[in-house]
């Protein structure tokens, strides 16, 4: 995006959120020129140099499936309708022991589902990124595409689970996951699935992309835990992007108020 | 860190004076070249330009350096033998050393930068996480070859232990690209090359050695 602060934002009107951090926000520089997008390369400069050339990110439309009463493939404008847009400034914790703050525009994701009416059978929610080689040129072999993810159903209606369009009051950019990317604060950054055209109700828990190419590095759930590390990183403490000395981690990403009751009982280090 | 037993070459061929003199602007040569890595990356750390996570460039930078330094320092033996220029052998010692200088930085920079001399945490990685046990295993092999890379120690020792002790390249360098390829979270595609490379080119010193069905001598 190259409209810079001052620019009017392209979204009109936006609600102010009660779900502002006391923290500063990364530099929109480094949350866009920072990414984890392996669609475009494995390297974090390369989505970036790669991903606004190749992602067409409008005409855009989001398919809605599997064990919901109005089923249907909605237009992009039409799938975010449902709630005002609100700025949320969320923690972003990534498994590889770095993170940023950052100032995202969309909408709660509880809402936008609600309107296809998930049945009882709805126990998850799977997501999909867009798969088409022209745009995604997925190179990079191992893994297999597309880009899949997954919540359980509430965790998917936890008010904190959101849907992104934009970020620092612009529209989203490509190689964040242009133009709808999902956004759930206390879980590993992979959770956060981007460019989505395909959402699904089931009822197994489904299959995910990082889970199936390693599962005793990435599990299912992926909540932020300093006390559970990955066998490659320690998770107690990160580095936020822009600081020198490393932070401790905080449980759940220091979103415990508002989620740990989704896990009570769970073993967590059984369930990473 | 010469591993073979190409001969210990002290340097110091000194009756020839035109050779002497072409030999020591070589070796000023490879100083410099070995020295530019290390200027780009302080001068794009001064400019601002190592991206959103220098610490993470600056650590990254250093180690792919100490590596290919490493595979150059291997690759000197081989290719003595491969274009019968003996006085390549000579240029073996400071390569190494240069391979090693890397490291060292490379290790310095985890301790400084990434941990900020949190040795607590620092023996918890080694524990937790393989690539850092890998990683460290490697350097200190690499310290005791680092040590005795005088002349006067290569007297001291005399040349069959020297030798015998510097084989613990052997193993420094395939841990060392070991480190790497656990390092990687998908794509070992490029730690991959580098451990082929280093074990290629200690293989081919096997092969040579059992040729000649010793260590090669002249």
């Amino acid at each position: 995006g190259g409209a810079g602060r001052a620019a009017p934002s392209p979204f009109g009107k936006i609600a102010k959120s009660a779900y502002t951090l006391d923290e500063k926000t990364t530099s929109r520089e480094d949350a866009t020129h920072y990414n984890n997008f392996y669609e475009y390369g494995l390297n974090k400069e390369d989505p970036a140099r790669n991903a606004p050339g190749l992602l067409k990110p409008r005409p855009w439309t989001v398919s809605v499936e599997g064990e919901c009463a109005k089923p249907g493939v909605v237009d992009l404008d039409d799938f975010i309708r449902t709630a005002a847009l609100e700025e949320r400034i969320y923690r972003l914790r990534c498994v590889e022991a770095w993170s940023m703050v950052i100032p995202w525009v969309g909408v709660p994701l509880g809402t936008a589902l609600q309107r296809f009416e998930p049945t009882s059978k709805a126990k998850y929610v799977a997501f999909q990124t867009l798969n088409d080689p022209k745009q995604m040129p997925t190179e990079s072999s191992g893994f297999r595409w597309p880009y899949r993810e997954g919540l359980r159903m509430d965790e998917a209606m936890n008010p904190l689970a959101f849907l992104a369009v934009g970020l620092y009051g612009d529209v989203l950019p490509a190689q964040n996951g242009a133009p709808i990317r999902l956004v759930v604060p206390w879980k590993y950054g992979f959770k956060s699935i981007k460019s989505i055209v395909a959402i699904r109700f089931v009822e197994q828990q489904p299959t995910t992309l990082w889970n199936s190419f390693a599962p005793e590095e990435y599990g299912f759930y992926a909540n932020v835990n300093p006390n559970v590390d990955h066998p490659r990183w320690s998770q107690d403490k990160e580095r936020r992007i822009g600081e020198f000395l490393r932070r401790p981690t905080l449980m759940f990403n220091g979103y415990g108020e508002q989620v740990a009751g989704l896990y009570a009982g769970m073993d967590l280090k059984r369930y990473y | 860190m010469a591993a073979d037993g190409g001969g210990v070459d002290l340097g110091g061929r000194r009756s020839s004076r035109p050779a002497f003199r072409w030999r020591s602007g070589v070796r000023a040569g490879i100083h410099v070249l070995c020295l530019i890595p290390l200027a780009v990356l302080m001068a794009a750390g001064i400019a601002g330009d190592l991206g959103a996570n220098p610490i993470e460039a600056v650590i990254r930078s250093l180690g792919d350096w100490a590596l290919r330094l490493l595979v150059v320092a291997l690759a000197v033996t081989p290719a003595r033998r491969l274009t019968g220029w003996a006085g390549l052998a000579s240029y073996r010692r400071m390569i190494g050393l240069w391979a090693f200088a890397y490291a060292a930085l490379h290790f310095a920079a985890y301790v400084v930068l990434d941990q900020f001399f949190d040795w607590a945490a620092i023996g918890r990685e080694i524990v937790k996480h393989k690539f850092i046990t890998a990683g460290m295993l490697a350097f200190a092999l690499l310290l005791p070859l680092a040590a005795t890379s005088t002349s006067a120690m290569i007297r001291r020792l005399g040349g069959r232990r020297w030798q015998r002790l510097h084989r613990l390249v052997y193993v420094a360098g395939p841990l060392a690209a070991i480190h790497y390829i656990w390092m990687v979270k998908a794509d070992a595609l490029q730690p991959m090359v580098y451990f082929v490379l280093i074990l290629g080119l200690l293989c081919y010193r096997g092969v040579v050695k059992s040729r000649a069905g010793g260590w090669m001598r002249k």
